[in-house]
């Protein structure tokens, strides 16, 4: 969808929630609002961790040495490989067994941010492998170290290259956040249910909270779309030549 | 901290029923979804008002928790007189999710069959839905079939989620369990490594079936 | 006096292989300080794969490169040789530059920026000092007033001009030309060739280049070699191997190229 489109749809959206949100189901706001704050509070902290973990573990499968490679991989199969409210349930369940206690929101951000770290190293990997070799070979001719084609030509073209799989990625995380409320967080989907709970509004809240997570989320793609754009300016993406 | 075999044997059996329960939300899920997927996609490349609103659907269901999505159907529908079972009420959401995603695979694989292939049926006076049906479709799908499989073990890996509303899986199982018995680790554990084991196996297999594919095709 | 003697590069018994192909085969080429060579041949004959293994793109499998008296990927140890440590590759390489088919310039950096990346980054050049060389060399290429523009805003003989301008501004002692204008549209080819042209009177360059522009190779070359399946088939003074070849194949091949034209 083109971005007039979202925009059109976020501006629905948030049309919808004030129309809704008005009138006798304005008690219901101040709390699905509490809940969303908590909600975004996970999204951000998650999304910082999930970046590093990513950069950090693609950086390892691609050029560390043999164990540390074999640790990103290990790392990146794991976690992609089992699923995200499992790995938040035996951290949040089974972690104590083993004498590691931590808040909620700790293991809410630690977990999510693994998980998506995981994909998002593949999305990193992905882009640094898809600068093109004419690039490496010029820093080559050039007599530039690894380290500095790396620093200074790769990865600036491979930033450029994984804006949009990670827009996709922190959509990811944002609808991943919602899982919290299993292990009793009060985020958004925990409020919208406690609140049903209390006064079986349920058309209302669910509605309310269903929006409010899709304002979110478009805001994020739209903001994405445009971060790509600004990127792209003046260069064609990872190719100087023909 | 050490692990006992004794209650894990125990608790076997239980995380067995669970499991098939898991593998039947999963196929029957993906059936729907695969389905729902391909008329989707179609009515999305109608453009104009119909494929604009399929647009916007999609993007909404993508664009929200799948969590917030089965709470919707399971407590949100009854309030429309439609009263439904935990387990039905995951499988529709989990198709509806999944739905969304496949159309958009389809869509992707409809596009890459060559304009060549449409302007040649125009030539031979074929009919737009044969063309689609018997020329178009068979050359989409193959190349976009891993891409299905990679959502199914999506599919399978979201399936915990209908544990929010106590649908007997893997992991609601699980959990009923380590509350019984006041001891999570076990349950929890094997229930982890089950999903790994089974999704390793089944990206492994996705992997195979796009090797056998890339053979046949002389792409 | 005894350095001017020595070749600047040379191929001693160098061979190539991929996997049972053998590229280039037991290789001999000198060729003397200042010394303009253009390389020609069949796709397939090794002729890029000599360029590239001297720009150390590609692993030597047989035999000694050697640049300004030194092996390039070797050191003498007693009687023989044995790999060279990064240091050592590192400090022959800083000796040879290269400019590639398809130009290879960073897209998210204008022309300027381009030519100061590695004097900055590698030579450890002030700013100031690298853009002042820079804009010289830009200059030079008759790109002045293309300083700021990025790659994608230039036209291939302009991008190729930058990447020549880029090579230089690390001072090599020799230049190499992967078939530089082999991506250009005909009509840009003249204004990178007159560049060639210009380093070639200008500078005292090795230049050894790679090229299917036999009319250029004709003027500009000091001698020209005619590769073949890995082995140089023939090689001489361009006025002698163009009109009056030796080499049977080398009649073909020549006859093969004007033909086309």
């Amino acid at each position: 969808m083109g971005i007039p489109s979202l925009a059109a749809m976020l501006i629905a959206a948030m049309i919808a929630v004030a129309v809704l949100g008005s009138g006798e189901n304005a008690i219901f706001m101040p709390g699905l609002l509490e809940g969303l704050w908590l909600t975004l509070r996970i999204t951000v902290a998650g999304a910082v961790l999930a970046v590093v973990m990513a950069l950090v573990a693609a950086l390892a499968k691609l050029y560390g040495p043999k164990p540390v490679r074999w640790l990103a991989i290990a790392y990146i199969e794991f976690f992609r490989g089992t699923s995200a409210l499992v790995q938040l349930f035996w951290l949040f369940f089974v972690l104590p067994d083993f004498g590691i206690l931590m808040e909620p929101f700790t293991v809410a951000v630690v977990t999510l941010g693994l998980n998506v770290g995981a994909y998002g190293a593949e999305v990193v990997r992905g882009a640094i492998q898809g600068v093109t070799r004419g690039q490496w070979e010029a820093t080559t001719a050039l007599n530039m170290t690894r380290v500095q084609a790396l620093r200074r030509i790769i990865l600036p073209q491979a930033l450029v290259a994984m804006i949009p799989p990670w827009g996709n990625l922190l959509i990811d995380l944002l609808k991943t956040t919602a899982l919290v409320s299993t292990i009793t967080m009060s985020d958004l989907t925990f409020k919208a249910r406690t609140l049903n709970d209390a006064t079986l509004k349920t058309i209302q809240i669910f509605t309310l909270a269903f929006l409010m997570y899709l304002i979110v989320s478009l805001a994020i793609t739209i903001g994405m779309r445009y971060l790509d754009r600004m990127a792209v300016r003046g260069m064609v993406r990872g190719r100087g030549g023909a | 901290m050490i692990w006992d075999w004794n209650y894990t044997l125990a608790i076997l059996p239980d995380l067995a029923r669970a499991a098939i329960v898991t593998v039947e939300a999963t196929f029957i899920s993906f059936f729907f979804a695969a389905i729902l997927g391909l008329a989707l996609a179609i009515l999305r490349m109608r453009g104009g008002v119909v494929g604009w609103v399929t647009s916007a659907l999609i993007e909404t269901i993508r664009s929200t928790p799948l969590l917030i999505q089965i709470f919707f159907i399971f407590f949100v529908l009854p309030r429309y007189g439609v009263a439904l079972d935990a387990f039905t009420a995951g499988i529709i959401a989990l198709s509806l999710h999944y739905g969304c995603y496949c159309s958009e695979v389809y869509r992707a694989g409809i596009e890459a069959v060559p304009r060549g292939q449409w302007e040649a049926c125009i030539a031979l006076n074929v009919s737009g839905w044969n063309t689609f049906k018997n020329i178009v479709l068979p050359q989409a799908i193959p190349p976009i079939v891993p891409v299905l499989g990679n959502y199914l073990v999506a599919l399978f890996k979201d399936t915990p989620l209908l544990s929010a509303i106590a649908v007997l899986e893997l992991v609601q199982t699980a959990k009923i369990l380590g509350s019984e018995n006041f001891r999570y680790t076990e349950p929890m554990t094997v229930v982890g490594v089950t999903f790994l084991i089974l999704s390793l196996i089944s990206s492994a297999g996705i992997r195979w079936v796009e090797k056998r594919l890339n053979r046949r095709s002389l792409r | 006096m005894n350095a001017n003697l020595e070749p600047m590069v040379k191929f001693e018994s160098v061979t190539k292989r991929y996997g049972p192909l053998t590229v280039l085969d037991d290789l001999n080429l000198e060729i003397r300080r200042g010394e303009k060579v253009a390389i020609i041949g069949p796709s397939g004959s090794g002729k890029t794969t000599v360029l590239r293994m001297l720009m150390t793109l590609e692993r030597i499998d047989g035999g000694v490169i050697w640049v300004d008296g030194e092996p390039l990927t070797h050191v003498q140890r007693g009687s023989g040789m044995a790999p060279a440590d990064p240091k050592h590759l590192r400090r022959v390489r800083a000796k040879i530059g290269m400019v590639f088919q398809h130009f290879n310039l960073f897209p998210h950096m204008n022309a300027l920026a381009n030519c100061i990346e590695a004097p900055v980054t590698v030579l450890g050049m002030k700013k100031r000092e690298a853009e002042e060389r820079a804009a010289e060399l830009l200059d030079m290429v008759g790109l002045a007033d293309k300083k700021g523009h990025y790659p994608a805003q230039l036209s291939g003989g302009q991008q190729q001009r930058v990447a020549i301008a880029r090579a230089l501004a690390m001072r090599p002692k020799v230049m190499l030309f992967d078939e530089v204008t082999s991506a250009l549209d005909p009509e840009l080819c003249g204004e990178v060739l007159q560049v060639i042209r210009k380093l070639g009177s200008e500078h005292d360059l090795t230049m050894l280049m790679v090229t299917h522009q036999m009319g250029f190779a004709k003027e500009f070359a000091d001698r020209v070699c005619f590769f073949y399946r890995g082995k140089i088939c023939e090689q001489g003074e361009p006025q002698q191997l163009f009109s009056a070849p030796q080499n049977e194949r080398t009649r073909q091949f020549l006859r093969a190229v004007m033909d086309a034209v």
